[in-house]
């Protein structure tokens, strides 16, 4: 269970704003944040992840608290342990396909079973310049993948995949997520995006 | 004619590139991350050498460097060390002159790196330094090429700091722009010409070398 209860300032054009978040993510559930542009998705994922701090408040994950600002808390990112799938995919220009998943894992079997979840098996020595928007976005779930989380926050993650390859690589990653019991909190602006995935849905839109 | 200015010139210039290569990195990392008042100041003076006349800089490491005062004395008085009018004088004045030439463009070059680069890197559950060395370090590799080539061709002609600290003891601090300038005193512009067109030939050959390795990258694939 992840116990969410946070302060996040944002930056506005104007001003700054105070947005509360209160949620419970049931462990191995999926939640799907949807929300217009600069609403504080992305922002929530990063406090999640330990990227960002919030104002206030507290992250209690299966009893473990990775941040309590009154207490002072603030678990390192890589204590926490989340996949993270970023919007602008932060794919490493300098490795291939093969050493970014080996950069997360040294489990050569789980590599391979990636490289063909993501049907990246002939690009495997390719580096991020020579892949297409598809496969960059493949490659980034992949890599967020390859630590086997026990959290996995998905930031837009499929607006580069056309229909028919984002319809079989969720086909797939849904039993994978489910076979690996990973919690998943999946931000998008665009619900049709996130209908083949069942799950909860939290509106931002509104929120403060 | 006498190549150990020579000689002496590009063991200068490249042990201070080295030095800095170790010293300078770190440095520069650690200033490409956030802000701060301390970061500003130690930012400023690591620059000073780019717009302080050499002679000025090369005055203040004489007095600091001296062995009746300060710094100099306890490094005299201790290790028996002596900085002035010695090559490893000229060495720690040459990494402090040329320091701006390559913390500068590294600094910046990490800078221009998008901060989710390194946000990846943590998420996999990776060390800063592990992130450093395997992320960002190999995205930076123009800019660390040209730095690491202009911090050389800065050294190789450095003449005011090097004069100031080093003198113009032949075999030891005798530089080749020391050499050039000694030339030209005693009227043997053959000498003279000599030094300048090997300095000239090495540094066109280093800055020509910069850019088409830099053109290269800009077109292909990255490294």
């Amino acid at each position: 269970m992840i116990k969410v209860d946070i302060e996040i300032k944002l930056k506005t054009y104007h001003d700054r704003q105070l947005l509360k978040i209160k949620k419970q993510f049931t462990t191995g559930s999926i939640t799907k944040i949807l929300g217009p542009s600069g609403s504080g998705k992305t922002t929530l994922l990063k406090m999640i992840a330990g990227l960002a701090s919030p104002k206030n408040g507290t992250i209690v994950v299966d009893g473990i608290t990775w941040f309590d600002a009154e207490r002072k808390i603030n678990l390192s990112p890589q204590k926490r342990h989340t996949g993270f799938v970023f919007q602008s995919y932060a794919l490493f220009p300098n490795m291939t396909v093969q050493q970014h998943l080996e950069y997360g894992t040294t489990d050569a079997d789980w590599i391979k079973r990636l490289v063909k979840l993501g049907q990246l098996d002939k690009f495997i020595d390719h580096k991020p310049d020579h892949l297409s928007g598809g496969q960059q976005q493949r490659l980034a779930i992949l890599r967020a993948l390859a630590i086997k989380p026990k959290l996995l926050l998905m930031d837009e993650p499929f607006s580069a995949l056309d229909s028919k390859m984002k319809t079989k690589l969720i086909a797939e990653l849904k039993p994978l997520i489910k076979q690996l019991g990973i919690t998943t909190i999946i931000v998008s602006h665009n619900l049709q995006e996130l209908e083949l995935f069942e799950g909860e849905v939290m509106d931002f839109e509104g929120l403060s | 004619m006498d190549l150990s200015p020579i000689w002496l010139t590009l063991k200068l210039a490249g042990i201070t590139t080295l030095l800095l290569l170790l010293v300078g990195l770190p440095f520069a990392w650690w200033l490409s991350r956030g802000r701060s008042f301390i970061k500003l100041i130690i930012e400023a003076i690591i620059t000073m050498p780019l717009v302080l006349p050499p002679s000025v800089l090369g005055f203040y490491l004489l007095l600091a460097f001296s062995p009746q005062h300060g710094l100099g004395k306890w490094l005299h008085d201790t290790f028996d060390v002596q900085l002035v009018f010695s090559f490893p004088g000229l060495i720690l004045a040459s990494v402090i002159y040329s320091m701006p030439f390559m913390v500068g463009p590294v600094k910046s070059a990490l800078q221009q790196l998008p901060a989710s680069l390194a946000e990846a890197s943590y998420t996999l559950g990776k060390t800063e330094w592990q992130t450093f060395r395997y992320v960002l370090l190999p995205n930076i590799k123009p800019s660390l090429l040209t730095a690491a080539v202009l911090t050389f061709a800065h050294t190789l002609g450095e003449f005011g700091v090097v004069l100031m600290i080093g003198g113009n003891i032949p075999g030891v601090t005798r530089v080749a722009s020391i050499a050039v300038y000694d030339s030209v005193e005693k009227m043997d512009y053959a000498s003279a010409n000599n030094y300048s067109l090997i300095l000239f030939s090495i540094t066109f050959i280093l800055v020509m070398a910069v850019f088409i390795f830099n053109k290269y990258q800009a077109k292909g694939p990255l490294a």
